[in-house]
This record gives structure tokens, sequence and C-alpha cells, in this order.
């Protein structure tokens, strides 16, 4: 392959794997702009919906079978239910952390991380799971790009999540209220906004989403596997910081950057596949030096 | 009357130095006598037991050290830090290369291990502290992982496989190879680490974490300079990690990857948030915590990760300080 057709398939693929990481990254991102938490199971709702989307399929794959229409029913399915495990959680673990210090509820996030994943490491019996879908995996060609269906939907599908999320927090009501929440929690209140259930959705919608990310992942990879959310976390606090934290278009901005660094960065002489993770993380820490409020983000000064 | 009066009010006070005196001295006495017996029955202990208590005696000890670092970082400064097992590598590794690979004497290798710690330290700690706080745990988070990928994928470091042929140290012409040799040195490495964490405490820059870790923009109003400070705990912490890596690296004599993993530093993290962030005798109370349980339950083996997940919830959830908290210094109610 030409120079150029290698550089194209990698911007596809980097926008594959980029658009994963923004969906992640933008619970992430929501959920520390609101009540500034790092949110540090996140990772593990993404886990989760990759393991709930593989449940549902194979129960459901004997009636409807394992093609798209089973995946996108047990895609919405999913995103509802791990959507609720997002507040169950933000209700028991966080909610009465809120005015704790900040180290208290940093560690209350690490202790539900733990015990997420090591739930489904005990039920998974910590092996590799195949994701069984049956969609079509035949190349096709796209100019010199080489496509295939799935990933063809995989892509259109996160984008599409992407930008219903972000007419949901620009255009509805409830958009506003997580944006004001943002900037002052104790005015909304008296404004008349019911904080906990503007919380509450917050967490609902990032954890469905980073679950849909999940789904995603699953049918893209082929397997699954318990520890898969630890390493998505770090990337999308990653992406978030780059975007600018607290800040969701920066948070899709970011994983999509993200995505395609690691796509071109590994193409570099040198730098293998087995340096991608210490090359992102590395890139993070550059980031957090020499811009730290993100690309999207304003230098701002914390109020007392 | 007038007589009585002054008589009263000359009593009381005496009475109340007395009083608070023999308390005191009580509490001290009884203190000592529980530090020396303690000290006796532990100093005796390998006589007594067999190598398998004597190899846990040994690990709670490196516990104790390591997370007594950690504990700077955490409990001292308020800073969670996630990946604490790196800056341990760091101190095995640096002995380990220097040991096996050049043949250097082990002792020698500790100050090379405590500069690579410090460097480290400030790599992570200097674009990151300036930040909001809370950003340390996923770089530090991040940074546990790079270390171990790093180490995995270089040659010098022997890959996945590790590192063998690490020289045991001498000490005065005795070779250290027996378990009982390297429970007196944990032993000795321990009370070291308790008189410098207690010393730490104690000091200005001890006070200033306290400080910062209570209220950070009032203590950056009364001219205490929150980024130098957070960066100096980070720092010795690291250091501290790095050193009982050097002596990890000595005991074991060969180091893979495998021993510096994400639950590793979540196990110290523990420890640490257990017994009780910022105490001595809580981290100590929290590593024997860490490291007892497991062996007397081994048959929650695979469950263990789970059951601490849950406990460390309930703990934050109810005694956010820990099960034996710092006592302020300061009470609120005057």
């Amino acid at each position: 392959m030409a120079l150029h057709e290698i550089l194209l398939q990698q911007l596809f693929n980097g926008l594959l794997i980029g658009s994963f990481y923004g969906l992640v990254a933008i619970g992430y991102s929501m959920v520390y702009g609101i009540i500034k938490l790092l949110n540090f199971a996140h990772g593990d709702i993404y886990m989760i919906g990759a393991f709930s989307g593989l449940i549902f399929l194979s129960i459901a794959s004997p009636y409807i079978g394992a093609g798209w229409p089973s995946l996108i029913l047990g895609m919405l399915i999913t995103m509802l239910l791990v959507g609720l495990l997002g507040v169950l959680i933000q209700r028991v673990a966080y909610r009465p952390m809120l005015k704790a210090p900040r180290l208290s509820i940093l560690i209350t996030a690490l202790a539900v991380s733990m015990i997420l994943y090591n739930t489904v490491m005990l039920l998974s019996a910590g092996r590799y799971r195949a994701f069984n879908v049956d969609v079509s995996s035949e190349s096709f060609f796209l100019g010199p790009l080489r496509l295939t269906e799935t990933r063809v939907v995989l892509i259109v599908a996160a984008f599409a999540l992407m930008f219903i999320m972000h007419m949901f927090i620009t255009k509805t009501m409830y958009g506003k209220a997580m944006r004001a929440i943002s900037l002052d929690r104790d005015t909304c209140q008296l404004m008349g906004i019911d904080v906990f259930k503007i919380i509450a959705l917050t967490f609902f919608v990032g954890s469905a989403l980073a679950a849909a990310a999940g789904i995603m992942a699953g049918v893209y990879y082929g397997t699954i596997h318990f520890f898969m959310g630890f390493l998505i976390g770090l990337k999308a606090f990653t992406a978030a910081v780059i975007g600018g934290i607290g800040i969701i278009p920066g948070a899709m901005l970011g994983g999509l950057l993200l995505g395609l660094l690691e796509a071109f960065g590994t193409q570099i002489p040198f730098i293998g596949t087995e340096w991608k993770d210490v090359f992102s993380f590395a890139f993070l820490i550059l980031f957090l030096i020499f811009k730290p409020n993100g690309l999207l983000g304003r230098s701002e000064s914390e109020r007392m | 009357m007038a007589e009585t009066n002054k008589k009263t009010k000359l009593k009381n006070p005496f009475e109340g130095i007395i009083d608070k005196l023999f308390i005191m001295f009580e509490n001290k006495i009884y203190l000592y006598g529980f530090f020396a017996e303690l000290v006796i029955f532990l100093v005796i202990f390998p006589n007594t037991s067999s190598r398998f208590t004597q190899e846990i005696m040994t690990n709670l000890f490196f516990y104790v050290v390591v997370c007594l670092g950690l504990n700077i970082i955490v409990g001292y400064a308020g800073l969670l830090h996630l990946g604490y097992a790196a800056f341990f590598a760091v101190g095995a590794y640096t002995t380990g290369i220097l040991s096996s690979r050049m043949g250097m004497d082990f002792w020698l290798t500790i100050p090379f291990s405590i500069v690579a710690a410090v460097i480290a330290g400030l790599a992570i700690g200097f674009p990151t502290l300036r930040l909001r706080g809370d950003y340390l745990a996923i770089v530090t988070l991040g940074f546990g992982e790079i270390t171990r990928l790093t180490i995995r994928n270089l040659d010098v470091t022997g890959g996945a496989i590790g590192l063998i042929g690490i020289q045991r140290p001498e000490f005065f012409g005795i070779t250290l190879n027996q378990i009982s040799h390297f429970y007196y040195m944990f032993f000795i490495l321990a009370i070291i680490a308790i008189i410098v964490s207690h010393r730490l405490e104690n000091s200005r820059m001890g006070r200033a974490w306290e400080y910062i870790r209570e209220d950070e923009d009032a203590a950056a109003a009364m001219g205490i300079n929150v980024v130098t400070s957070r960066l100096y705990a980070f720092v010795i912490g690291s250091s501290f990690g790095a050193v009982a890596g050097s002596f990890f690296a000595a005991k074991m004599t060969a180091i893979s990857p495998d021993s510096f993993m994400f639950i590793h530093s979540v196990m110290f993290l523990m420890a640490v948030v257990l017994g009780g962030m910022g105490k001595i005798p809580g981290v100590v109370l929290g590593s024997i915590l860490v490291v007892l349980i497991p062996e007397v339950a081994r048959g929650i083996g695979p469950y263990r990760l789970l059951i601490f997940g849950f406990l460390l919830l309930i703990i934050m959830l109810y005694r956010p300080q820990g099960i034996w908290p710092e006592k302020p210094t300061i009470s609120t109610d005057e």
C-alpha cells in the first residue's frame, strides 16, 4: 500500500476507536463537570455494558438471531439497564459523599470500580468471552479504503449517538440544567432546579453512552474481558482532559483526537503497537504541562 | 473566708497539674512498656516460629514500610496516589539492574534508586500538582500502567520474564540469605520508617501538609506554598517506596513485571485507608489487616478483592477517616 493509503486507513481506524473513547469520555466529563468527581467506575460501566449486551444476545439470539436488529434492540435495552445501574451507584455510593472531603469520594469511586470488575471477574471466571454476532464481515473497497459493513455501521452509530448527545445538552431543558449545575450548584437549587434529579440524570445518560460504547467495542473486537474497562477508563480521562474536562463537545473532540493519535502514533517507526498505551499516556502528561485546561477549556480561577 | 477562697483558688490549678502529669506519666509508662514488650517479642520471634510465620511477618514489616511511604502522600498531603507500585518498581528495578547487570554492591544501589524515584516523582508530580489535586489520581494510575508496560517492553529490564540473579546484600561480612535475616532487616527498616514518619509528621513541613489537607485556600493565604509542599510530600513518599523496592529486590533476588500490577497499588492504598489515613498506628493496623486477613482466611481467595471493595465502600460511607482515625489536634468546639 502506498503511504497515503495507509494514512487514510489509519484515519478511519483512528476515528472509529476515537469515537468509542469519545462516548466514554462524555460520561466522565459530564460527571466531573457536575459534581467534580473523577468517576473511576466509569470504565467498568463500559465493561458491564459489553457483558450485558452479550447476555442479552445469548438470550435473544435463538428467537431473533444475532444480526443488526437484535443488536440494536440489545443496545437499547442495555443502555437503559446500565443507565439505571449508574443511577443506583450514584444514589448508594456517591450521593452520601457529596459533602465529604474530595479524597473520600475518590476512594469511594475506586471501591465501586473494584466491586464492579471483581463481580464480573467472578461471574465470567476471568476468561475472555467471545462476542458472537451474526453480521457480515466481508470487506469492500471505497476508493483506497478497505472497509467492512460492521465498521461502517459502528462509526455511523457512534457519531449519531454523539450528535444526539450534543443536541440533548444544548437544546433541551435538562441539558441546560446540567450546564447550569456545573457552573453553580447552590444557586441552581435556589432557582428551583431539582439538583439531585439532574445529577441522577447525568449518571443515567453517561452510563448509557458508556454501555453503548461497550457493546460496540464488543462487536468490533469480537472478545470481551472483565478488565477491558480499566484501560479505556484511563483513555477516556485522557480524552476528557485533552478536550477540556467538564465540556461535552471537548470530550468528543478529545476522544477522536486520541484515537487518531494512537492510530498514527503506532505507524511511526520504532513505536510499535506494544507502545501504544505508553504513547497516549505520555501525551496526556505533555498536555497537562502545556495546555492543562484542554483544547476547548478556558482558564478559570477557583472561587471560594 | 477570704483565706479559704485563696486556698481553693491555689489548690485547684495545682491539683489539675498533678492530675494531668499523672495521667501523662501513666500513659507514657504504659505506652513505653507496651512498646518495649512488643519490640522484645518481635526480636525473639524468629527463634520461636516457623519459616512460614516469619515470611508473613517479614511481609508485614515490608507493608508497613511501603504504606508509611504512601501515607505521606495520601494521609499527610491528602493526595490520592493510585500508582504507588510503579515507584516501588522503580526502586526494585534500579537495584535489580545495577546489581545483576553491573555487579554493584546492594547498599550502593540504594542512593541510585532514591535518585531514580525522585526524578520519576518530579516528572509526574510537577506537571500535575499545579493543577487540581485529583488529577494526580488518574495520572498516577496511568503512570503505574506505563511503568509496567515499559518494564515489559524493554530489554534492559528483562522483558516479561524479569531480572534474575540480584545479589544478596552483605552486612558486616554476613551475607543475608536466611528468612530470619530478612525478618530483622525489614523489622529495622520498619522501625526507621516509623521514626522518620513521626519526625516528618511533627516537622514544619508536616504541619504545612496538614493545613493544606484541611483547607488548601487558607493555607495558601497563610503563605504556605501549596504546590511545593505537595511536591515534597510526593517526592519523599515516592523515595520511601523506592527504598522498599530495593530491599524487596534484594530479598527476592528475582523480580518480574507481575510484582508491580495495579492491584498491588490498590492493596497498599487499602492498608493506608483501612486503618486510618495520616496516622502511624492506623497505617500499621491497616497493614496488619491487609497482610493477615488473606493469610488467615485463605478460603476467601478469589473473593478477596470483592470483599475489600465492599469493605472500602462501607468504611468510606460510615467511617470516612478509617478504623482508627487521627484525632484532630485542634478542637473546633473551643
